[in-house]
């Protein structure tokens, strides 16, 4: 094997590098995506069914009730939204778990991929994915149902904003337990999300919960982006407070969200549980 | 490229070191040092510790206690300092099955921060007869191919220590044999470190020049195989294997 010049084999090292593995992770995931249409379709099947289902249930009830007349926008908004934060997380989740079904995270693990590294690339992958998923499923709420999420304006950008974060949050939560309990708590990276989906008042107001339980609702991010919602498609008013709120929780969250992943990543090298996950 | 030690340092230092799960032992105090250039073999029977020995190395692991200290970077605390300067192969571990083998040699690259890739990419592959393969998924390739092209990933960044976990397991004897000879070809052609975990004795006689033994989590054994060989009185390594695997751990004469 004939050896090469050191100076040309050398490694690229400092902020150069480090989005060099960034970059090399993305390109990964993105080679899975391309490589398997099932999977693209995959992306898209469920929110493409969500929106139907919801949106021929807007136009029975708008035609059947006052309040769903007047109120058009709402059910599809929130199926809208709320697959943005389920799509943004499974997109990090399943990125993730990919590793574990190739049995490639001890590839990974070793080789100089920064956790923080790791975690970004998944935040971009998310995003990618969740730009496959939704444009199709926006303009068919655009076509079919005359709902346009782009004419919410810089809402919809402080909605998907907010709802993108948390959707990482959980992705952070997610794979951290994982990591620490290997694919025997798969089901929770798949799961996750559905228990914000009463907790956030997707379809409904918070004052529709019992008292006690609409503090749980107001402390979680989401809950102020599907209030907003309703107020512009109630009363057409875009109450930026609501956004800052969601936005500091945020903060709060993916800090948290960080911190349970590289404890949970910190108790796998401990446990030894990174080398039976890898082979 | 970092040097953590200057490039001073042995390129592998184990002091002390020990790890438990939970109640049970899986390495109990060994100790060691690699000079550079050199193969060294990691033996034992299952259980023994060598799997966890080298996830230690390579800071996969955290050890319960003593040190792992890889080009002089403790590799419980800053294992990213050197990690570029090392790799890893087994047969054991896949890479992305999906993707095609230039995929994976580019994503293992920009892990690895390889200068000019798409060159190293054709010079690997062009020695590990890789270059008609490189368009082919991973998945859909033979054992033996997708040994080559693990033994790929593991030389794309040309690690100055190279860890390896049965590398020829699973190959028939004339790929296995023609493994071997690039192995050997790489240590002397780069200067590398290697450090091998393997089953096959006669690979371990032909490619180390020291054999570390372990049994249950202890170095029972720790010099060149020829002098291995004469100490037991036997003709070869595979039955000096035998004769300590049907001994006592205790045995006081291994452990002098």
């Amino acid at each position: 094997m004939s050896g090469a010049s050191t100076s040309r084999l050398r490694a690229q090292v400092g902020p150069t590098a480090s989005a060099g593995r960034i970059w090399g992770m993305v390109l990964r995931y993105w080679y899975v995506i391309r490589s398997s249409w099932p999977r693209t379709a995959e992306l898209i099947y469920w929110p493409l069914v969500q929106m139907l289902m919801w949106g021929f249930l807007q136009i029975y009830l708008a035609q059947t009730t006052s309040f769903a007349g007047k109120a058009a926008g709402l059910f599809i908004g929130g199926v809208l939204l709320w697959d943005i934060l389920v799509r943004s997380q499974l997109g990090f989740a399943v990125a993730f778990l990919e590793e574990i079904w190739s049995r490639n995270l001890g590839h990974l693990m070793m080789s100089p991929l920064r956790p923080t590294e790791l975690v970004t690339a998944l935040t971009i992958v998310s995003l990618v994915k969740l730009l496959v998923a939704m444009v199709p499923v926006a303009l068919l709420a655009y076509l079919f149902f005359d709902f346009n999420v782009l004419s919410l304006g810089i809402a919809f950008a402080a909605f998907f904003a907010n709802l993108v974060i948390m959707s990482w949050s959980l992705g952070l939560v997610s794979t951290g337990v994982v990591l620490r309990w290997g694919l025997g708590a798969e089901s929770f990276a798949w799961l996750i999300a559905f228990v914000f989906l009463p907790l956030s008042c997707v379809y409904y107001p918070v004052t529709t919960l019992p008292g006690w339980l609409q503090p749980v609702a107001l402390a979680l991010p989401p809950t102020y982006v599907f209030e907003g919602l309703r107020a512009i498609v109630l009363n057409g008013a875009f109450d930026a407070q609501l956004m800052v709120k969601a936005f500091v929780l945020n903060l709060i969250y993916f800090a948290l969200g960080f911190a349970a992943f590289a404890y949970f990543l910190h108790r796998a090298r401990v446990q030894g549980s990174l080398v039976q996950m890898g082979e | 490229m970092y040097q953590a030690d200057g490039g001073r340092a042995p390129p592998v230092e184990v002091r002390a070191l020990r790890k438990m799960y939970g109640e049970v032992v899986a390495v109990d105090g060994i100790g060691f040092s690699l000079q550079a250039g050199t193969i060294t073999a990691l033996l034992g029977g299952n259980g023994a510790g060598k799997t966890t020995t080298i996830a230690m190395l390579m800071g996969l692991v955290v050890p319960t206690s003593g040190d792992v200290r890889v080009f002089g970077a403790d590799m419980a605390r800053e294992r990213h300092k050197v990690l570029h300067r090392m790799n890893f192969e087994s047969p054991y571990v896949d890479v992305p099955m999906r993707l095609t083998v230039r995929q994976n040699l580019e994503v293992f690259g920009r892990l690895y921060g390889v200068r000019d890739l798409r060159g190293r990419i054709g010079e690997v592959a062009q020695e590990l007869r890789l270059t008609d393969l490189l368009d082919r998924p991973y998945g859909k390739l033979s054992a033996g191919q997708k040994t080559r092209v693990s033994l790929a990933k593991a030389l794309v960044n040309a690690p100055e220590l190279l860890l390896l976990d049965e590398p020829t397991a699973s190959l028939d004897p004339d790929t296995a044999d023609w493994v071997r000879s690039r192995l050997e070809d790489y240590r002397q052609t780069h200067a590398a470190t290697v450090v091998l975990a393997s089953h096959n004795m006669s690979e371990v006689e032909r490619l180390a020049g020291r054999v570390i033994m372990l049994e249950k989590g202890r170095i029972i054994a720790d010099e060149t195989p020829q002098a291995l060989i004469g100490r037991f009185g036997r003709t070869n390594l595979e039955e000096v294997f035998l004769a300590i695997a049907r001994r006592g751990a205790d045995d006081a004469e291994l452990r002098s």
